[in-house]
C-alpha cells in the first residue's frame, strides 16, 4: 500500500490515454498515467491503418461522427506542437464496377451531414489519372481532402512525452486490478504496484475498457469484442501509392484498403474477424489471403514478393448505444461521467476512428470534468511543444556531419536497412518516456522494420540496451516480461533438472562431453 | 591512418569476396585500395562461421571461417590495402562517389576509379515466407542466432525447431547441440535437401537430429516467447495437408529459408539487377552495367562454397584494378597549365606528361600588370616550385617565356596541374 495521492489516474496509455494526459497536463493537477504493458501504445493504437479519417463513415448523429470531424480539425496544430509525422494527403473511397457507385453517394451524403469539408465525387478517368496503379475497372471515387496519415506510435509517444515534461507521471507495467470505492465514490486504483489514491480515475483501457468499467460496477451489459484486422507491409519504393485508397465499406468495417505509411511503405489491410481473446494478435493464413484478395481488387499490381512484414491488430469494438434521439446505432463511443459512481470518467468502445478522435475526446473529457464541478486551473508554464529527436536518415548531409561531430554515436549505423544510428537509439532509451524493450525502440526509430526485419540489428540493439540500462543482455526483452531474447551464456551448464535423462541419452555421440 | 579522398579501387564489404578482391587488385597493380567494412573487424560473415570446411579448394586445407578470413586479411594488409572499419556506406553513385559514415571516421566522401561491390547477402525472414501466428520473441534467422552464439556468447534458446534445410540451419543445429540445447526437428518444405549433403551427414545424421522433408511451420504459438510451433506436411504445391498437423513444443524457431543478394547500394549506383539471381548483371570480368563498378560474391548470386566466392573476388579485383589503371592513365595523360598571380594566360594550356621525356618545353604568357623591378617567373605545383627564371621587369606589352626543363619530368608526373606566376623578387 502506498499513500501517494493523485488528482487524476488515467488507466491505459494508448492514444486516448496519452492524449488525455497531455491535455490535462495544462492544468494544475497531479496526474498518473498507468499502462499494463512495457511501453505506451501497445494495444489498439499500435496496430491499425494509421489513418486520420475525414469523417464520412460514422453514422450521422453519433458521438463517433462528432468526435471524428472535431478531432480531424485538430491534427495540424497537434502535429505542429508535438512534432510527429502527419500528412494530410486526402483519401479516396474507390468504387469498382457500376454496382458500387451508389454507395459512394451514400457516403458523400453522410459526410455532408457530419460536417466533413473538402469532399468531391470523381469519375473513373480522373481516378485513373491520379492513381496510375489503380485497378482500371474503377468506376469512380469519393475524394476527401481532409483525410491524412500519421505514425500512430509517434503520436502516442509524443503526447506521452509532452505530458511527462509537463509533470505527468507515467508508470509502465502497471495494471489496473480494481478500484478503491468509498461510498459511491472512486478514491483509488489498485494495481500490481500497490494502490494509488486519486480524486478522479479515467478509464482509457481500450480493449479492456469493459473489464475496467465492470470493476467500477458500471454497465454490466457493455462488452468489448476484439475485432482482429490483419495487414501486409511492402518494401518501400517497390510500389508507390500516393493516397489512401478505401474500397466501398461493408457493414462491419471500412474494408480492406491500400495505403501508404508516412515512412513510404505501402500497407494493405485490414480484414475484420471477431475474436474472444483480447491478446490474440496471431496472423492467420485465411486472414492474410482475405486481405490479399481485397487489396488486389484495388491495386492489381501488388506483388507478394515485396512483402516485408505482416501483423495483426485488435479493434476494441464496443456495444455502446448512441444517445442521440432518433439515431439507432449500437456501436458508439462511450464518453461519460456516470451517475452511479462518482470520481470516474468512463470511456469505452473507442475503436476506429479513435486515433483521429483522440484529441477531441481529450477535450471532451476536460469539458466533462468542468461540468462535474472540477476547478481546472491552467498552469502558467505549460509547454505545448515537444521537440522530435533527430532522425539521422532524414537529415541533409551537412547536418548529419554536425551530428556525428557532436556525438560520434550518430556515426554508427545499427540498423542498416533503415539507417538508424546508435546515437538515436541511446537518445530514445533516455527520453522522457524511457525505452526498455526492443519493440519500443523499433516503434520510435523504425529500426528492424526494413527488409532484413532485425536480422542485422538485433544482437547490436540487445547489447546497447543492456549497456545503457546497466543490466545483463539476458534481461533485455522484445516487448516486456517473458519475451527475453537470450536464455543463458554459451558454455554455461543448464540446471540438472532442466535436462531430462532421455534428452542426454538420445543426443549421445561426440557431444556427450558438453 | 588518414584517408585519401580518391582511390584506385574501393571495395565495399570485407567478407571473402571483398578480401580476395583487395588482394587481387593490389597484385594487379592498383596503387590505393580501400576496403570499407561496417563491422569493427575484417572478415564479414566468416567471423561467425566458426565451423570448419573453409579453404578446401583455395588452400587445400580444412579451416574454420575466422582463420580463412584472417589469412586473407593479413595478406591484404601486408600488401598495403587500406581499411575503413566500423563504417557504413550509405550511398554510391554511378560516377563512383561513395558516401560513408562511421563512429570514428565521421562522414566521409570518397571517390574511386573503380568500385567492387561485395556486400554479400541477407537472410530471408519470417514475413517473406508469411508464417502465420503470433509475433513473440524467439524467432530468429539462423545467421542472427549464429552471431549470438558464436560472437556474442549467448544462447538464444533451449529447445529449437529449425525451418529450412539450408546450410546455415544445419550447421546451427549441430552448433546448438554442442552447446547443450535440444534441436527438436529440422523441417524442409521442399521434397529434397536444400543445403549440402555433407552438412546433412555431419550436422544432422551424426547427432540424431530428425529432418522432415515436405514439412513446414503452419503457425507459431506463444504471446511473449515462442511456446510451440505447429508443423504440417505439405502437398506438391506447398499447401498444408489438413490432418497432418503436429504441435512441437519449443522456445525458439530458427529460419534457414534462403538468402537474398544485398543490392540496395548497387541500385543506388544505377546497377541493373537480374530478377532471377537478385544480383547485378555482370560480364566476364564481373563488371556491372555501370562502367567501373564491379561485383563479386553473394552480392551477385548465392554461392554454396566460400572458395568459389574467393575466386569471384579475385576476378573482380583484377578487373577493377585494370579499369582503375586505365582510368588513371587516361585521366592523367595530360597536365593542365594554368595562369597564376599576375599572369593572364599560358600557352600551351595543356601538355602531355610524357613531353618532357623528349625535350624541355617552353611556356609563353602575358602578364596582367607591369612590374618595374626584378621578378621571378615561377612554375608551381601547388606550393612546390618546379622551375623558375628571373627577369629584370615584366610588362603586359611584352610576351614572357619560361622553360620547363627535362629534369622536371618527375615533378610533372605527380602534379594534377601546374600554375605559372610572375612575382617580385624583393626580399631576397
Amino acid at each position: 500500500m502506498t499513500d501517494k495521492q493523485y488528482d487524476v489516474i488515467i488507466i491505459g496509455a494508448g492514444v486516448v490515454g496519452a492524449m488525455i494526459a497531455r491535455t490535462l497536463s495544462r492544468y494544475k493537477l497531479d496526474i498518473l498515467l498507468i499502462e499494463k504493458d512495457a511501453d505506451v501504445c501497445m494495444g489498439a493504437s499500435a496496430a491499425n491503418t494509421a489513418i486520420v479519417h475525414a469523417g464520412y463513415d460514422p453514422p450521422p448523429g453519433s458521438l463517433k461522427a462528432l468526435m471524428n470531424v472535431t478531432g480531424n480539425r485538430m491534427w495540424d496544430t497537434l502535429a505542429g506542437e508535438l512534432n510527429f509525422p502527419f500528412e494530410r494527403r486526402g483519401d479516396y473511397v474507390v468504387a469498382v464496377g457500376q454496382e458500387e457507385l451508389p454507395k459512394l453517394d451514400e457516403l458523400y451524403q453522410a459526410g455532408i451531414k457530419n460536417g466533413v469539408p473538402g469532399m468531391l465525387m470523381l469519375g473513373g478517368d480522373e481516378v485513373r489519372r491520379r492513381e496510375p496503379n489503380i485497378n482500371p475497372e474503377v468506376s469512380g471515387a469519393l475524394w476527401a481532402s481532409t483525410g491524412g496519415i500519421c505514425d500512430p506510435f509517434a503520436v502516442v509517444i509524443a503526447a506521452a512525452e509532452n505530458a511527462v515534461v509537463n509533470g505527468v507521471t507515467v508508470m509502465l507495467e502497471t495494471a489496473c486490478q480494481g478500484f478503491v470505492i468509498e461510498g459511491q465514490r472512486i478514491v483509488g486504483v489498485k494495481t500490481n504496484r500497490g494502490t494509488f489514491r486519486c480524486r478522479w480515475a479515467i478509464n482509457a483501457a481500450g480493449l479492456y475498457s469493459d473489464v475496467v468499467m465492470h470493476e467500477a460496477g458500471l454497465r454490466p451489459e457493455f462488452k468489448i469484442t476484439p475485432r482482429k484486422g490483419e495487414y501486409y507491409v511492402f518494401d518501400r519504393a517497390e510500389i508507390t501509392i500516393n493516397n489512401v485508397l478505401f474500397p466501398v465499406p461493408t457493414k462491419v468495417s471500412k474494408g480492406i484498403l491500400v495505403t501508404t505509411t508516412v515512412h513510404g511503405n505501402t500497407i494493405i489491410g485490414p480484414n475484420a474477424q471477431d475474436v474472444e481473446d483480447k491478446e490474440d494478435r496471431a496472423v492467420t493464413a485465411a486472414g492474410l489471403d482475405e486481405i490479399w484478395q481485397g487489396a488486389v481488387k484495388l491495386v492489381p499490381k501488388l506483388s507478394l514478393r515485396q512483402v516485408i512484414a505482416v501483423f495483426a491488430g485488435l479493434r476494441p469494438a464496443g456495444n455502446g448505444e448512441c444517445t442521440t434521439p432518433g439515431v439507432n446505432y449500437k456501436h458508439d463511443f462511450v464518453i461519460e461521467i456516470p451517475q452511479q459512481v462518482s470520481g470516474l470518467v468512463n470511456l469505452g468502445g473507442i475503436e476506429s476512428p479513435g486515433l483521429t478522435s483522440s484529441p477531441a475526446i481529450a477535450e471532451r473529457v476536460v469539458e466533462l470534468l468542468k461540468d462535474a464541478g472540477e476547478k481546472l486551473v491552467e498552469k502558467r508554464d505549460w509547454n505545448p511543444i515537444r521537440n522530435a529527436r533527430p532522425r539521422f536518415r532524414d537529415l541533409p548531409r551537412e547536418e548529419q556531419k554536425l551530428l556525428i561531430r557532436n556525438d560520434p554515436r550518430y556515426g554508427r549505423i545499427v540498423c542498416r536497412c533503415e539507417s538508424v544510428t546508435e546515437g538515436e537509439i541511446v537518445a530514445e532509451i533516455h527520453a522522457p518516456v524511457p525505452v526498455r524493450t526492443y519493440d519500443a525502440l523499433k516503434r520510435r526509430t523504425w529500426l528492424g522494420t526494413g527488409r532484413c526485419q532485425g536480422g542485422f540489428d538485433t544482437p547490436r540493439v540487445v547489447e546497447i540496451l543492456a549497456r545503457e540500462l546497466g543490466v545483463s543482455p539476458q534481461e533485455i526483452t522484445k516487448k516486456g516480461p517473458g519475451s527475453q531474447f537470450l536464455m543463458r551464456r554459451t558454455k554455461a551448464v543448464e540446471p540438472e533438472e532442466a535436462r531430462s535423462v532421455s534428452q542426454r541419452q538420445d543426443r549421445g555421440g561426440p557431444n556427450g562431453e558438453v | 591512418m588518414a584517408l585519401k579522398t580518391k582511390y584506385d579501387v574501393i571495395i565495399i564489404g570485407s567478407g571473402p569476396a571483398g578480401l580476395a578482391a583487395a588482394v587481387a587488385a593490389k597484385k594487379e597493380g592498383a596503387e590505393d585500395v580501400l576496403i570499407v567494412e561496417r563491422d569493427k573487424e575484417l572478415g564479414g560473415i566468416l567471423l561467425q562461421c566458426i565451423h570448419n570446411g573453409f579453404g578446401l579448394e583455395t588452400f587445400k586445407e580444412d579451416m574454420p571461417g575466422p582463420s580463412y578470413a584472417q589469412r586473407f586479411a593479413q595478406e591484404a594488409l601486408s600488401l598495403g590495402v587500406e581499411t575503413l572499419p566500423d563504417a557504413m556506406v550509405l550511398d554510391v553513385t554511378s560516377t563512383r562517389h561513395l558516401y560513408a559514415i562511421g563512429k570514428w571516421s565521421g562522414l566521409v566522401d570518397l571517390e574511386a576509379r573503380a568500385i567492387v561491390l561485395s556486400m554479400g547477402c541477407r537472410e530471408r525472414t519470417r514475413p517473406q515466407i508469411r508464417i502465420p501466428g503470433t509475433r513473440p520473441a524467439g524467432v530468429y534467422t539462423a545467421g542472427t542466432a549464429q552471431r549470438f552464439v558464436n560472437v556474442e556468447g549467448w544462447m538464444p534458446g533451449k529447445r529449437f525447431v529449425i525451418l529450412g534445410s539450408g546450410d546455415i540451419g544445419m550447421i546451427m543445429a549441430r552448433r546448438l547441440t554442442f552447446e547443450g540445447a535440444k534441436v527438436e526437428r529440422v523441417l524442409e518444405i521442399m521434397p529434397f535437401l536444400t543445403g549440402l549433403t555433407r552438412n546433412y551427414v555431419q550436422c544432422l545424421l551424426d547427432y540424431n537430429i530428425p529432418l522432415q522433408l515436405g514439412h513446414t511451420v503452419k503457425r507459431i504459438l506463444g504471446n511473449h516467447r515462442v511456446e510451440a510451433i505447429e508443423a504440417v506436411r505439405v502437398d506438391a504445391k506447398w499447401n498444408p495437408i489438413p490432418g497432418t498437423e503436429e504441435v512441437i513444443p519449443c522456445d525458439t524457431l530458427l529460419l534457414s529459408v534462403g538468402l537474398t543478394p544485398e543490392n540496395e547500394l548497387s541500385k543506388k549506383a544505377g546497377v541493373l539487377i537480374d530478377p532471377v539471381t537478385g544480383g547485378p548483371f555482370v560480364d566476364e570480368g564481373m563488371q556491372t552495367n555501370v562502367p567501373g563498378i564491379f561485383a563479386a560474391g553473394n552480392v551477385v548470386h548465392v554461392y554454396d562454397l566460400v572458395d568459389w566466392v574467393t575466386e569471384a573476388g579475385y576476378l573482380a579485383g583484377r578487373s577493377a584494378a585494370r579499369f582503375a589503371i586505365a582510368e588513371r592513365k587516361r585521366a592523367t595523360g595530360q597536365v593542365k597549365l594554368q595562369a597564376g598571380d599576375n599572369v593572364r594566360y599560358v600557352v600551351p594550356q595543356v601538355m602531355d606528361r610524357e613531353a618532357l621525356a623528349q625535350s624541355g618545353q617552353r611556356l609563353q604568357m602575358r602578364v596582367v600588370k607591369p612590374i618595374e623591378e626584378k621578378v621571378w617567373v615561377e612554375i608551381m605545383d601547388g606550393q612546390n616550385l618546379v622551375a623558375r627564371k628571373g627577369q629584370r621587369y615584366a610588362r603586359p606589352g611584352e610576351m614572357v617565356t619560361v622553360d620547363l626543363p627535362q629534369k622536371a619530368y618527375d615533378a610533372v608526373q605527380k602534379a594534377d596541374h601546374l600554375t605559372v606566376r610572375v612575382v617580385k623578387r624583393g626580399g631576397e
